[in-house]
């Protein structure tokens, strides 16, 4: 795994690796967003779309905002992060980092056809100042249990 | 036993061609784009053919083929499309070996999975819906002494099919057979991992189908999938995947407002009651090759039983036993018949199921056995080989609440029905599940138990024709196989006749 930009306090992560295979892909299809994925075959794989491609929803709850850092004339840049709620509420003690390997397709997610994948890498949210509930902008309310 | 040669080598039961087209209206069509994409075998990481890209006009014209061979063959009789589907299953038997190494190469499961279980359940199936539709009647209903509803089948029209990577064509067939019994005509794109041996399946049956009633158009997902789940010209999408994929799926249905079938995997519990081990038998023995089934098929099975819950009272013992009979799998070259496991489907999903592997060990799940990539030398060195691998833990834990799609068993115990009911639909799916018992008031009583679509009961991993497959929860919408498949394939027409002389008297 490559450096990971990750900054306390964040449940979400993105490599270096991941992060420039998202700025060729804003290059092409502007802004991005990831939907976690759960299940079948290609499940567990974080499926990046054009933004607003995938309608989410209150079964949604956004975990966070990667941010891109600018390189060359790419500017910075955010991607909204989001799994569904049920799904959530079995991830929520772990902290994902979202890497890129070489690999070939998974749903209609964009990177595919380059030839790599989106992959989580996950590791427990332990460290102190890590949040334990989602909290802040990025945040939606846990239904109770 | 018999190593079969790698294809297109000397003395090879098959071989691959160089390139595939799309297969298009009966013939094979370049792609629009002039792109071909590079197909490697799991089995070595080696390419060994390249395949269309498609894109969104690749699908149009596919459609183009589809709706103009529509109307002939949806009227076509139920004997002439029985005729055809007992053919093309003729064929496929005929061939059944070919057709099994293929289907190694592409995707890396052991032959001896090919030859005895997906290539024949791809004949019976055919056979099945060949049978099975010229049973089916419409319905008449008497409304009162001069009304009469009748009801008939009538085909969709032009559908659309997504298949996946895991049993590439077995999962085709069980989507082809009945829509096509039915009287649709399909666009079907097989699964980018595995794109090849259903255009090897389709070179030798293809003969067998009027022009336009399957197309094939390979491609990535977001470049021709979604052109065709999105497509207003289809009447209904069937596809087999994961959630998100599925949920976006439906969202494009939902705005053409066409039906869809979701297959959308499962965390299947597989349930040990401690009469079974109340004697050291033949039954004894099916259960442990019941709990060593989740590495069938390199546990690339939506209904893996991933999730082993075992009573307390005999857990170290049925766990030692089982653990034993999983370290006796032989892992190695897919071709030869003694292999029991073989590759990974491709480089990420390998790489998926280490970084599972990965979590699991975090969370404090203990590694009973595996754990690792498997380094199998020579030519297999390149291919995406995982030792067959055993935790144990608590239900709670990532590794036992997602499919990971790989030989990764998560283990636990329980203590009594109540329990054992509690932790195995503690869980997003409801798939499939196992149950093992020598009682059969508590067989019934947890078959009826679980939330999922089906229970083997005694058995695991068995995929008759002629049992409903399909899920409870998030494991999707719909059945596949059995005859009620051929509903989802069709409309209900109703002529509702009236034969009395007599007006009502409104006006």
């Amino acid at each position: 795994m490559t450096q990971e930009t990750s900054r306390t306090g964040e449940r979400v992560a993105v490599t270096e690796a991941a992060a420039a295979q998202l700025r060729r892909l804003r290059r092409r299809n502007g802004p991005l967003m990831f939907h976690q994925s759960g299940g079948c075959c290609d499940g567990s794989s974080p499926m990046c779309f054009p933004d607003g491609d995938f309608i989410t929803s209150d079964a949604d709850v956004l975990l966070g905002d990667l941010a891109v850092a600018g390189e060359g004339d790419d500017e910075a840049f955010t991607v909204p992060v989001w799994m569904s709620r049920e799904q959530f509420q079995l991830w929520s003690h772990t902290h994902l980092t979202i890497d890129l390997v070489k690999g070939r397709g998974a749903g209609f997610s964009l990177e595919a056809p380059d030839g790599v994948r989106f992959l989580i890498r996950s590791r427990l949210l332990t460290a102190a100042g890590e949040p334990g509930e989602l909290s802040g902008p990025v945040s939606c309310e846990l239904p109770p249990g | 036993m018999t190593v079969y040669a790698v294809p297109g080598s000397d003395g090879s039961a098959m071989t691959y061609a160089e390139r595939y087209d799309h297969w298009i209206g009966g013939e094979w069509v370049p792609p629009a784009s002039g792109e071909y994409f590079e197909n490697p075998s799991p089995v070595t990481g080696q390419t060994f053919t390249e395949v269309a890209r498609g894109t969104a006009a690749d699908i149009e014209r596919a459609l183009d083929a589809a709706h103009a061979a529509a109307p002939a063959w949806g009227r076509t009789s139920v004997a002439a499309r029985s005729v055809i589907l007992n053919k093309i299953a003729d064929r496929i038997e005929q061939n059944l070996e070919a057709i099994a190494v293929a289907e190694t190469w592409d995707n890396g499961k052991p032959v001896r999975e090919c030859l005895a279980a997906d290539i024949p359940l791809v004949v019976d199936h055919l056979r099945y819906f060949a049978g099975v539709v010229r049973a089916q009647e419409g319905g008449i209903s008497q409304i009162d002494d001069d009304t009469v509803a009748y009801h008939f089948h009538e085909p969709l029209g032009v559908v659309g099919q997504i298949i996946p990577w895991n049993f590439p064509i077995l999962m085709a067939i069980w989507k082809l057979a009945p829509a096509l019994a039915a009287g649709n005509c399909v666009v079907l794109k097989p699964a980018e991992q595995t794109p090849a041996s259903i255009m090897f399946l389709v070179g030798l049956i293809g003969d067998l189908l009027p022009p336009g009633v399957v197309n094939i158009v390979n491609g990535f997902g977001v470049e021709a999938g979604k052109p065709l789940a999105s497509n207003p010209r289809i009447r209904k999408i069937a596809f087999t995947g994961e959630t998100t994929t599925g949920r976006l799926i439906m969202q494009y249905a939902s705005q053409n407002l066409i039906p869809v079938t979701l297959e959308l995997g499962g965390k299947s519990p597989n349930v040990f009651f401690e009469d079974v081990a109340s004697a050291r038998d033949d039954f004894y023995d099916k259960a442990l090759e019941g709990f060593t089934m989740f590495a069938l098929n390199s546990g690339e099975v939506c209904t893996c039983p991933s999730r082993a819950l075992i009573q307390s009272s005999i857990y170290d013992a049925f766990l030692g036993d089982a653990v034993e009979r999983t370290k006796a799998i032989v892992q190695g070259n897919p071709l030869d018949t003694a292999t029991m496991i073989g590759a990974q489907a491709s480089n990420d999903q390998l790489e998926k199921i280490l970084s599972y592997i990965d979590i699991g060990k975090q969370e404090g799940a203990r590694l009973v056995t595996g754990g690792e990539r498997a380094d199998l030398g020579g030519e297999l060195a390149g291919g995406y080989y995982v030792t067959p691998t055993i935790f144990e833990g608590d239900n709670s834990m990532r590794i036992f609440q997602e499919e990971i799609f790989g030989p990764v068993l998560a283990v636990t115990r329980f203590d009594g029905v109540d329990d054992a009911l509690k932790i195995a639909n503690d869980t997003l799916y409801g798939l499939g599940a196992g149950v093992w018992s020598r009682n059969i008031h508590t067989a019934y009583r947890m078959g009826r138990g679980i939330q999922a679509g089906r229970v083997w009961t005694n058995n695991y991993h068995a995929y008759p024709a002629h049992a409903a497959f399909g899920g409870y929860k998030s494991s999707g919408i719909g059945r596949e196989n059995h005859k009620m498949m051929l509903d989802h394939y069709q409309q209900t027409k109703n002529l509702l006749v009236s034969y009395s002389t007599s007006k009502l008297g409104f006006f």
